[in-house]
């Protein structure tokens, strides 16, 4: 296979683009779709801080390294889960790329700002554990990119991540998932409490995981190729294997699903959730619906929290986690 | 040839010369979920590959809320 544009040897196949590439026209190619996409969705401009949250696996280090190569001023922050050896090598992938390129990362781990890891979470609340995990990474990220002072949080979920969320929403009609899935996340703020919930963007939603695998392969960057040890049973992973099948059999199955659901269906979707209405959280002061104005709103990351650390100091844990899958 | 297979790590010995696409087929692997690495570089699935090559394929596919 040659490369589209100067015919050399491909690297690469592109099936849904019908291209091939060689090594520097692929990473030009892709470098080019992330800055298509920030453009087209208005995701941010050259003067706008980005706080750029990265896991140390392959997406989230090729899109710090994409933003720094387009010149963007754009901190990383990695967020320590306490998941044993597994924490341990992404924080050390994470480290080291900051390190070769001179970019700045920020490191916070939840046993320190909450004394809880993700595992413990899980054990103590009955949750499985992505559940309480990517609530916990939810709220770490706002509140770092308030401390901190940046405009916008960035996340490097791609079009198969946005496909599988897509997919499963559609699956369970999950109407209000569906009208909060977008590229792009505005800021919400809270005037009485100071607080918000930043910015959010998603600049590699046209990028396939196999692309953004690539591009760090390509570009020398040491990602951890292992899996978090708690994935078992996640149903993402599932959704994404037989979306990858079908993409197979018919290159540009996903671009086609997502996009076309952003562009027909999506806005039917958006309208506030009925009669709820968006305050401060009692206890942390973060943005948080509520249903009944008469009751305190605590936000459900201080609700677990508390829950949690309670069962924690009186030794107890919970029954071991259900079996039915969150994501 | 060795075929380095991830997660979890292990290898197996595929005979060769053969192709990535027929590679593939045998191992019983989607193309579209796998990158097929040799001497640090990727190769496309109508690349030739050969009895002594040193092969990695690698799963792109990763799970978890994020
Ligand atoms: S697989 Fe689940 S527990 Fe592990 S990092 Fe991802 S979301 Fe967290
Ligand atoms: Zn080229
Ligand atoms: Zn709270």
């Amino acid at each position: 296979m040659k490369c589209k544009v100067c015919r050399d040897r491909a690297v690469i196949d592109i099936r849904r683009h019908n291209a091939g590439f060689c090594k520097d026209h692929f990473l030009e190619h892709l470098t080019g779709q992330v800055a298509k996409t920030i453009k087209e969705f208005s995701m941010f401009e050259s003067d706008d801080r980005l706080l750029v949250a990265v896991s140390g696996g392959k997406d989230s280090l090729a899109l710090w390294d994409i933003l720094l190569n387009l010149g963007y001023d754009a901190t990383g922050f990695y967020l320590d889960l306490g998941i044993g050896a597994y924490s341990r090598a992404s924080k050390d992938a994470s480290v080291s790329f900051a390190e070769q390129r001179s970019a700045k990362l920020i490191v916070r781990s939840l046993a320190q700002e909450h004394g809880l890891t993700v595992p413990e979470l899980s054990k103590l609340t009955g949750r499985v554990p992505c559940s309480g995990c990517g609530l916990n990474k939810r709220y770490e990220f706002n509140r770092a990119a308030l401390e901190e002072g940046f405009d916008v949080l960035v996340t490097g979920h791609n079009l198969d991540d946005e496909v599988a969320t897509l997919f499963g929403n559609v699956l369970h009609w999950n109407v209000d998932m569906l009208g909060r899935q977008a590229p792009v996340l505005e800021e919400r703020a809270l005037e009485e409490s100071g607080t918000a919930l930043v910015r959010k963007v998603k600049p590699l939603v046209r990028v396939a995981e196999r692309e953004t695998a690539a591009y760090a392969l390509l570009r020398g960057i040491d990602y951890i190729v292992e899996e978090c040890p708690l994935v078992e049973g996640n149903v993402q992973h599932r959704y994404k294997e037989a979306i990858t099948l079908l993409e197979e059999a018919s290159p540009g199955t996903k671009h086609q699903m997502y996009f076309g659901f952003l562009k027909k269906a999506s806005h039917r979707f958006q309208q506030e959730p009925d009669g709820a209405e968006v305050v401060a959280c009692s206890t942390c002061g973060a943005p948080t619906a509520v249903w009944d104005p008469a009751r305190a709103a605590v936000c459900s990351f201080c609700k677990t929290k508390a829950l949690a650390l309670k069962r924690k100091s009186e030794g107890s844990v919970a029954r071991p986690p259900r079996k039915r899958r969150t994501h | 040839m060795k075929v380095k297979l991830r997660n979890p790590d292990r290898t197996v010995e595929v005979s060769g010369p053969t192709n990535v696409r027929a590679l593939l087929e045998e191992l019983g692997i989607v193309p579209e979920a796998v990158l097929v690495i040799r001497d640090a570089t990727l190769l496309t699935r109508d690349e030739d590959v050969f009895e002594d090559d040193e092969i990695e394929v690698r799963p792109v596919l990763s799970g978890g809320a994020r």
